[in-house]
């Protein structure tokens, strides 16, 4: 079970939260200028990287807010928590992190 | 080297000191008619379909680490066709008629037992869907049939059918085709049949990259053990697509997450079938070994580390110990991850891409070793005649941009 810090509340245990998926992936502002392509890619292509992840997660069991958080996929590591909407740390790998 | 009544009895006389090696451990050729990245079962299964039913036998299996220890390897092996769309019970079905002859196909036994999968409805929601999968099911030809709690109980003896248990057996859904496989026997079975047709199978050798010619079409593939030049290549790399896939270039409807089984010491035949519950989310069956194998959920977030979290481990135990309480004593011996790669809609790609030459076959998620002969004989039929089969012609990348989908996750919201 990870233990993730909630920019809000602290660390706690990974059953207080859930987890959004990818994080940045940004609403499309004129939706009906979008052709096929582009909604298929914004509703179901993802990233999935080997390494460093980019995603959401909602702290329901505790302050119910949305978050961010960088975590490396390998590792399970989290390299960084950051409220929502602010713009994504630049830690690129993992070593970064350290 | 056929195994018979006759072979076993020469090598019993040498005390089975003498038995030929299953397959070979060639060194990668320079150029194949077609590559195939990842030996998994359906992997191998696709070659082996590509060289017994489409004369392709200068071809390769292409594995990072051992042949079958990837999810073949890891699954909980249930075998089942009962999915509620007609493109689903066509693409399973295909897969478990072909189940129903494999180890004579192959000669290898893989102890495909069809023992019934029973799946547990627990409210009033279980029971209207359970009976929706059925009449679908009986519509195209697949065998799904109504159990009342009382029949639940006469086929699955040790089940607690008690009222007052916290979600109840209400009833269930029975496929009595549906049953279990020796996973590492279908890997094996199928390596060794292809092999002896003449497939290489090059095992400790990671693709890395991708060649393409002027037109963009695939040349070939760039490994840890040197360039290997080919107009086709077929990636079937399960959990790691998306990572394969990024390196010629590709995004894909596509997350990777761990999934989970365990299983108990061994002990006597105690429990007769197969039992699933998607409310409750417990996966149980018994291994000819004696040992319950029970698969466990997915965790929630995107991870390469086979390995999950306890808490969904235990979280189905709970489930298993209300279900048979006479479980709650038994020992867990081992427990680990697999990682499955989901697709939004639960259902499979096996499809041609953007990339003349380059095919996939992904996305089966937490339930793909049921299919693996039906996937590696429709993927072979794509590869070879650069269209796909009628049975997986629907399953393709650019439903994602047509929007049609194949919603077994709607239908079903777990797909063992
Ligand atoms: C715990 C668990 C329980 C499951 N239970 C069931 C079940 O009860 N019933 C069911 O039907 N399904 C089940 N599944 C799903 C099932 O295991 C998979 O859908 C199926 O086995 C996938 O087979 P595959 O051959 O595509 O993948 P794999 O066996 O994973 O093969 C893919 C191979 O590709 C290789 N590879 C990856 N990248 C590269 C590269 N760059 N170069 C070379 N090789 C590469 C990997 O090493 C691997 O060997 C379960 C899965 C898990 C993890
Ligand atoms: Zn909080």
């Amino acid at each position: 079970m990870l233990l993730i810090e909630c920019p809000h509340c602290g660390p706690r245990a990974e059953i207080e939260f859930r987890c959004g998926g990818e994080a940045h992936i940004a609403r499309p502002a004129d939706p009906s200028a979008l052709d096929d392509n582009a909604w298929a890619e914004f509703l179901f292509y993802r990233s999935s990287p080997k390494g460093v992840h980019a995603e959401r997660w909602n702290h329901a069991h505790g302050c119910q807010r949305w978050f961010n958080a960088l975590r490396d996929t390998m590792s399970d590591r989290i390299l960084a928590t950051y409220p929502a909407g602010a713009a994504r740390p630049n830690i690129t790998t993992i070593e970064a992190a350290r | 080297m056929r195994f018979s009544l006759l072979s076993l009895v020469r090598n019993a006389f040498s005390n089975h000191q003498n038995w030929g090696r299953q397959w070979r451990q060639p060194e990668p050729k320079k150029t194949y008619d077609a590559i195939i990245v990842g030996a998994g079962g359906h992997g191998l299964a696709t070659a082996f379909y590509l060289a017994s039913e489409h004369g392709l036998t200068n071809i390769a299996v292409i594995e990072k680490g051992w042949l079958g220890g990837g999810n073949t390897g890891r699954n909980t092996t249930i075998i089942r066709s009962n999915y509620l769309y007609d493109e689903s019970a066509a693409l399973y079905d295909h897969a478990l008629k072909l189940w129903e002859g494999l180890s004579q196909a192959l000669n290898y036994n893989v102890m495909y037992s069809a023992r019934g999968v029973l799946m547990l409805a627990h409210n009033h929601h279980d029971v209207m869907s359970f009976k929706r999968h059925i009449y679908a099911n009986r519509l195209n030809g697949v065998d799904n049939e109504w159990l009342s709690r009382e029949q639940v109980k006469d086929f699955c003896p040790p089940l607690n059918i008690s009222p007052d248990i916290r979600y109840p057996v209400v009833g269930g859904a029975l496929q009595r085709r549906g049953g279990v496989a020796r996973h590492d026997a279908v890997a094996w079975g199928y390596a060794r049949a292809a092999d002896a047709l003449g497939v290489d199978i090059i095992q400790n050798c990671e693709v890395t990259g991708f060649k393409r010619d002027a037109s963009g079409a695939i040349a070939g593939v760039e490994t840890t053990r040197g360039p290997i030049a080919t107009k086709k290549v077929g990636v079937v790399a399960a959990g790691h697509t998306s990572v394969v896939m990024a390196r010629a270039g590709l995004r894909m409807p596509l997350e990777s997450f761990p999934l989970q089984a365990l299983v108990s010491e061994p002990v006597k035949p105690v429990f007769p079938c197969v039992v699933m519950s998607n409310t409750i989310h417990a996966y149980i069956s018994q291994s000819d070994k004696g040992e319950l194998v029970i698969g466990a959920g997915t965790d929630q977030y995107v991870s390469y580390s086979q390995q999950g979290g306890l808490h969904v481990t235990t979280h189905t135990l709970d489930a298993i110990c209300e279900l048979v309480p006479e479980f709650r004593r038994m020992r867990m011996l081992r427990n680990w991850g697999g990682i499955v790669d989901v697709t939004p809609d639960r259902s499979p790609i096996l499809s041609k891409t953007p990339i003349a030459g380059l095919y996939v076959n992904c996305g089966w998620g937490t339930g793909g070793f049921k299919a693996t002969p039906g996937s590696g004989h429709a993927f072979a039929h794509t590869i070879a005649h650069d269209t796909p089969h009628a049975v997986n012609a629907p399953f393709t990348l650019d439903r994602f941009r047509t929007g049609r989908l194949i919603d077994e996750a709607a239908a079903a919201a777990v797909a063992h």
